[in-house]
């Protein structure tokens, strides 16, 4: 463990953040849930791969990408996206809404993410949500920064016109449209 | 325009030529603003549906041996049992006989819990603070501003959301952080306040730590540090005249 470079509670300490980035790139509170812990578990067990110096927490997301990149291939994670349920459920558990401004719905934006390429959406959560720069982004997900920056184009574009849709349509009644 | 710019500049991180660049690409260009706008909006629509998230409890923790269910159930549960507990223990202690008002004793304690930390001494940093000051204000259902104290050689470092400490007064707190050039750090911890009177400032000493709190319309304040009383209170008097310009 003195090797490791880092201890538990630090990574412990990087929890929240993980879990809101999980919950995003997800859908589900249930499968955040299980994406951090584990990305936990696989970060303890590779813990020497890390540099002492570089910033944990998007060292934290390189490991996240990776498990989660495993579980798209075996396709258990995505379905449930496209599924309104998880959507209803994060738009009940928001705090109020009445300071919000973004003008989005933000049931609309959760089935909108939902409908990125996977590649697409972790690049506007991880730029986006997680504030990451974007030469921290192509660490985290190991591709030239260039890749992030076509990738974060064609996402927000593609999120724009979904949410432009959405905007048209008006959705199934329970989405609160945030002023 | 290269879409680079326009990223950029939405997320934060144009240089000051690139930003005066786009933004004068934008005034000639509805559809460019317009796209623009929305790529702000989803930024900010992201932080509206997901932050919340930061403040729940939750039961995750690194387990050596692996992964198991009961685990992280059995992790809930303690933490639930040590909310419990310390609402308690907080409770007694609370309606004990009080040295100093609560806002003093909880700057004390935010004071001691936060400012020593080297590596996450806050929660959201100084560097997104137009987000951190939008994302405080709305957990405290009240506008919040960070005062600038430069003036007294203090920068900000960010800031914090805290649990409240009392049933009979539910609503979170803010903490935010400053450091000057010597790495010395004060926190002002900032709450609601529902007595809505103005109070002059007033001194509590808890130990090393000191506090000037007082109450400003609906927000009760209280500036923390390790410094001389006189010190501390010229740095009280700069973020109040900040606040109330």
């Amino acid at each position: 463990m003195a090797s490791a470079g880092f201890s538990a509670a630090d990574a412990e300490h990087c929890i929240p953040r993980l879990r809101r980035y999980a919950l995003a790139l997800t859908g589900t509170r249930e499968a955040a849930d299980d994406l951090t812990q584990d990305t936990l578990e696989r970060a303890w067990r590779k813990r020497t791969l890390w540099q002492p110096g570089t910033d944990l927490r998007a060292w934290l997301f390189t490991v996240m990408h990776n498990v989660y990149v495993n579980r798209v291939r075996s396709m258990h994670i995505t379905e449930s996206l496209d599924d309104a349920g998880p959507a209803a459920d994060a738009v009940d558990a928001m705090p109020g809404g009445s300071a919000a401004d973004s003008g989005i719905v933000l049931g609309e934006l959760k089935v909108a993410l939902g409908q990125l390429a996977p590649e697409q959406r972790e690049v506007v959560l991880l730029v986006g949500l997680e504030q990451l720069s974007y030469a921290e982004a192509a660490t985290a997900l190991d591709i030239p920064i260039g890749t992030v920056m076509s990738r974060l184009s064609r996402g927000r574009e593609r999120l724009r016109q979904l949410l432009d849709a959405g905007a048209r349509t008006p959705v199934a009644s329970g989405l609160r449209r945030v002023k | 325009m290269k879409d680079e710019l326009l990223h950029a500049y939405v997320d934060g991180h144009a240089t000051p030529e690139d930003r005066s660049a786009v933004e004068a690409a934008l005034a000639c260009d509805p559809e460019l603003a317009a796209r623009v706008r929305a790529y702000a909006q989803q930024n900010r629509a992201l932080h509206e549906a997901f932050d919340a998230v930061l403040d729940e409890p939750h039961g995750l923790r690194i387990s050596p041996h692996g992964a198991s269910h009961w685990r992280r159930w059995g992790g809930l549960a303690a933490t639930l049992v040590l909310g419990v507990a310390c609402g308690y223990l907080a409770r007694g202690w609370i309606s004990a006989p009080a040295r100093a008002p609560v806002i003093a004793r909880e700057a004390v304690l935010a004071y001691a819990a936060y400012v020593p930390e080297v590596r996450h001494p806050v929660e959201v940093a100084a560097a997104e603070e137009q987000h951190l000051v939008a994302w405080l204000s709305k957990r405290l259902a009240t506008p919040i501003r960070a005062p600038s104290l430069a003036a007294a050689g203090y920068q900000l470092l960010g800031g914090r959301l805290l649990p409240p400490t009392q049933r009979s007064d539910p609503a979170p707190m803010a903490l935010l952080m400053y450091e000057n050039a010597q790495g010395r750090r004060l926190s002002l911890l900032v709450k609601r306040d529902s007595s809505n009177i103005e109070t002059a400032f007033r001194f509590s000493e808890d130990g090393a730590t000191r506090v000037f709190y007082w109450i400003d319309g609906p927000l009760g304040y209280a500036l923390a540090g390790d410094l001389p009383k006189e010190e501390l209170q010229t740095v009280a008097r700069l973020v109040y005249k900040q606040l109330n310009p």
